[in-house]
């Protein structure tokens, strides 16, 4: 019998003892090189570099591809898939249940915008503490490819019908609404997301990150020759509306105070412009105008671009007591029979 | 009852003849917004404390102000509280409607009225009473803003010197009523004392209704079902309460508000032991619910039709992925928007299989504002039980009317959580697997966020017993069997139909929720006036217990009465119970939109048995 000593490298474990595998999720079922699947990662990350006990986590989506996604990170945690549009609520009742939990949200563009507007707003402006991301690629992947109302004006389906209203920008309505803070980024862009993603862990209230994630499917349509270009190249069929191009995953680093042009699968641009340095996201009349000046100019801003420092979040608005509601004690939450007897009293 | 000594001067005749004691009922018709709630308070709440039983309902327009409402008392000695179909005395306030109030009236009604209507000329066999309200007011009530609230009062003091109410009980009452305010108190009482001097001077007793003390009401307590509800809500232990305003149900959650302000801080921080939320719409309010169930709250709302069907998507959220809740369905008039001040038990149907696929929810069916109070707290030990919505199923009639009951009970058991797991639980079946049937009744275990248990993936997308995203046929079926077998298991646990009246076999009544009070009246009527010996079964809770079947096999022929155009519980029964025993049932159906009465159920029930009154 011999003895083989093995060396392997000390596994890297974040300040709560907790090696990164515990934050990853179960494997992707969505298209290759989907920008979804960039901001799944970013969030493996975030939740690990910040050291959050994924047993503290909730995880909440509606219905969508961007929806599926909480089933590709923290595992371990409890995720509550519910219905379209309707993720607002079902956040809502978790944390009133138990206020301890640290609540993550996916949404879509389609699942926020159109069919779940009004709880998005209703979300906004309670100010509920919660991670509230929108992956946004203008169009509904699972029914394949319809415009959501974050498309923008002009662009096209793959049919060639063109969108003519403009879009919804969920960032200046987060902001208009009450959202505590509100910030925009790119999957592709690792650096500011994995930033924005470890500062909303941080805060207490609603945080609404709008990422734009290009739809590596539903962006190639008929209508972009680039697209069939760049497919081409690839040697692969297209006239199979459920083909599903094997894309690489997009990766885009910018300076703060720059733009960026971005070609995104089917060959249409996408401009990025990062907020400076210098930027003041406290001051909410500038960051409204920031965001109507980039839309005039074709651009999408990015970063944190708003933020309310010491607002109530809703859960401190409400008075509640500090322990879970769904665990207190039965003293807690029946009155005593005097209590019974004194109604009935009052009722003869 | 006879021979009453009375202060009132009666005539002769009615005396020796017809007089009619604590058996008739009373219809006050004035304009909504006129504050008359609180004389019709008044004026119930004397007979109440002069020992009769009564009941009071207030049929009222879905408008603010200006338009005709009617407040009926039924007082009645043998104790029946549902409506009566016929008024015996009218108070006739409503310029509006006075004249078609009068029309519709049998002879020998009492009929209060405004002087200056000119009643009288209408009809020659009512017994007039006519009251100068706008001059005696004057003198009480200095400030003529007030006066159109104030006079109101009048009426009172009449009809206590006319039917010969205790004053100082009326007193008492409306002490009760506005002893906070104290100015007010003072006006209201003397426009009670004018109503009454002004009766006692100027009118001889002609009719033949008169109420006279007994002693049936001790102890009772006088609530409307939407506070009992509530009340059994704050006792089961509700936590997490979600809500989207809607007639009839508002003023349960309002109540419930109320309440736990007052018992559910917590002494030690003054923080709340509970979240009350009005939500942006009826979605949210269930889907707060679920979010809430699912973190392992007691969450409930309440809600009416509209709302119901809104909230289809959201319950069927609930039933497939198997989260507690509590949904009262204070019923309306439907469809659409329908009547909404109205009442309907309209929503049967649509509740049972309430949303898309093969979906089947819990129903309880409160009888009485004791019930809801009951089942208010039974339902949410269900929802936990079976980990699925439970639906309430009031009605405006049982939640918005103000009745009779004995003093509630304490209760005696800690809630009842159901399945969540513990580790002794872990240790015993060996692994967690969401929705996996470890005791063969459907009932899976669950695990609650923020536990140190096992967490889950929880969905309304197919899934396996691991609560896996599946697509597989073979995990659809078995995941849908067990939820089948677990609506089994709940046929024997939810509350069994009562056995009201055990009668002959060849007619058996089936009655639920607010037509109970009426179909007991209706039994005695069938007794006395046709000699029918009906039994008397009333449905609880759906799904139905075995004993719901054997009343039907039992029977020759079964009168399923209904507050709906299509006799839905009917129907109901028709899918839910085997087939051969379809063609027994046969339906009585109410749906104008006003509480059913005992004489609608009699003359359908005889008509149909082929006796002709």
């Amino acid at each position: 019998m011999s003895t083989m000593t093995t060396t392997s490298s000390p596994r890297k474990l974040n300040r709560i003892g907790l090696d990164i595998a515990i934050y990853k999720g179960g494997k992707t079922t969505l298209c290759a090189g989907c920008g979804h699947n960039a901001i799944s990662e970013r969030i493996i990350d975030a939740f690990f570099e910040m050291g959050v006990d994924p047993r503290r986590v909730i995880k909440l989506s509606g219905i969508g591809c961007s929806s599926k996604t909480p089933a590709y990170f923290l595992g371990s945690s409890f995720s509550f898939n519910g219905v379209h549009g309707r993720m607002p609520a079902l956040a809502t009742g978790a944390l009133l249940a138990n206020r301890q939990m640290i609540a993550i949200g996916v949404s879509g563009d389609g699942d926020t915008a159109s069919i779940g507007i009004g709880h998005f707003v209703h979300l906004m402006r309670r100010n509920l503490p919660m991670i509230y991301i929108i992956e946004d690629n203008g169009c509904y992947g699972l029914t394949k490819g319809q415009f959501s109302a974050t498309a923008d004006i002009g662009s096209t389906l793959k049919n060639g019908v063109v969108n003519d209203l403009p879009p919804i920008d969920t960032c200046a309505l987060a902001i208009e609404l009450g959202a505590t803070f509100v910030g925009r980024s790119f999957s592709g862009d690792k650096k500011q997301l994995l930033a924005l993603l470890k500062a909303a862990i941080s805060h207490r209230g609603t945080v609404m990150l709008d990422v734009i994630s290009p739809c590596v499917t539903f962006n190639d349509h008929d209508g972009s020759t680039k697209s069939y270009s760049y497919v081409k190249d690839h040697d692969e069929p297209l006239s199979d509306v459920s083909f599903i191009p094997h894309f690489e995953d997009m990766t885009i680093d910018y300076e703060p105070g720059t733009s960026r042009e971005i070609q995104l699968h089917d060959g249409s641009k996408l401009v990025l412009s990062k907020l400076s340095e210098q930027y003041d996201p406290t001051d909410k009349l500038a960051a409204l105008q920031v965001l109507h000046e980039a839309q005039k100019r074709g651009e999408l801003v990015t970063g944190l671009i708003y933020y309310e420092p010491g607002r109530k979040d809703f859960l401190e608005l409400i008075n509640l007591v500090d322990e879970p509601l769904a665990t207190l004690p039965l003293d807690m939450v029946r009155p005593p029979r005097e209590a019974l007897d004194e109604i009935m009293e009052s009722l003869k | 009852m006879s021979g009453i000594e009375t202060d009132v001067q009666v005539t002769p005749s009615l005396r020796a003849g017809g007089t009619v004691i604590n058996d008739f009922s009373i219809e006050v018709a004035t304009v909504n917004g006129s504050g008359s709630q609180t004389a019709n308070t008044v004026l119930l709440r004397t007979i109440f404390q002069m020992g009769v039983p009564v009941s009071g309902k207030n049929l009222f327009p879905s408008n603010i102000s200006g338009l005709p409402t009617w407040f009926t008392i039924r007082v009645s000695k043998h104790g029946y509280i549902g409506r009566k179909k016929d008024a015996d005395v009218l108070v006739a306030m409503n310029p509006e409607t006075a004249p078609e109030d009068v029309d519709k009236m049998r002879a020998g009604t009492l009929v209060v009225y405004d002087e200056p209507l000119n009643l009288r000329s209408r009809r020659s066999d009512l017994i007039f009473y006519p009251v100068p309200f706008d001059k005696l007011v004057a003198p009480v009530c200095s400030k003529p803003k007030l006066r159109p609230l104030v006079r109101n009062m009048i009426y009172v003091g009449v009809l206590a010197y006319l039917l010969n109410l205790d004053m100082a009980q009326a007193k008492v009452a409306l002490n009760k009523q506005l002893g906070k305010k104290a100015a007010v108190l003072d006006m209201n009482a003397a426009a009670l004392q004018v109503g009454y001097d002004f009766a006692s001077e100027h009118f001889t007793k002609q009719d033949r209704y008169l109420v006279a003390p007994m002693n049936e009401n001790q102890g009772k307590i006088i609530i409307d079902g939407n506070a009992a509800a509530a009340l059994g809500c704050m006792f089961a232990g509700v936590t997490v309460v979600a809500w989207y305003p809607i007639t009839p149900s508002s003023s349960l959650c309002e109540s419930l508000i109320m309440y736990m302000k007052k018992y559910r801080m917590d002494k030690r921080t003054g923080k709340a032991t509970f979240a009350i939320i009005q939500a942006e719409d009826e979605l949210a309010s269930l889907g707060i619910v679920l979010g809430a169930g699912w973190a392992g709250a007691r969450a409930m709302t309440s809600t009416s039709g509209p709302g119901i069907s809104l909230m289809s998507e959201f319950a069927g959220l609930g039933y497939y992925a198997e989260v507690p809740g509590v949904i009262f369905d204070i019923q309306r008039v439907g469809p659409s928007t329908g009547l909404p001040t109205r009442t309907m038990q309209g929503d049967l149907l649509q509740t049972a299989y309430l949303s898309h696929g093969d979906t089947k929810h819990i129903l309880l069916f409160p009888g009485s504002v004791e019930e809801c109070y009951t089942m208010a707290i039974e339902a949410f030990d269900l929802a936990e039980e079976f980990q699925t919505p439970v639906f309430v199923m009031s009605d405006l009639d049982l939640g918005m009317n103000n009745w009779m009951s004995d003093p509630f009970p304490y209760p005696e058991q800690p809630p009842k959580r159901g399945k969540v797991l513990t580790e002794q639980d872990l240790q015993r079946i060996g692994r967690f697997e969401r929705y996996r049937d470890v005791d063969g009744d459907g009932i899976p275990y669950r695990t609650i966020p923020g536990s140190s248990m096992p967490a889950y993936f929880c969905r309304g997308s197919g899934h396996n017993e691991r609560a896996l995203y599946s697509e597989r046929p073979d995990d659809y079926k078995r995941n849908m069997d067990r939820i089948a077998r677990k609506f089994e298991t709940a046929r024997h646990r939810v509350p069994a139909p009562e056995l009201v009246r055990d009668g002959a076999d060849d007619v058996g009544i089936i009655a639920f929720g607010s037509s109970h009070f009426p179909t007991i009246e209706s039994v005695d009527q069938l007794r006395t006036e046709a000699d029918i010996n009906a039994s008397y079964l009333r449905i609880r809770a759906f799904p139905f217990s075995s004993e719901v079947e054997s009343f039907v096999r039992r029977h020759d022929r079964i009168y399923v009465v209904d507050q709906n155009r299509d006799g839905q519980m009917r129907d109901l029964l028709r899918l839910e119970l085997a087939p051969e025993l379809a063609p027994k049932l046969r339906s009585v159906r109410h749906y104008d939109g006003l509480p059913i009465d005992a004489r609608t159920i009699t003359d359908q029930i005889l008509a149909q048995e082929g006796i002709t009154s």
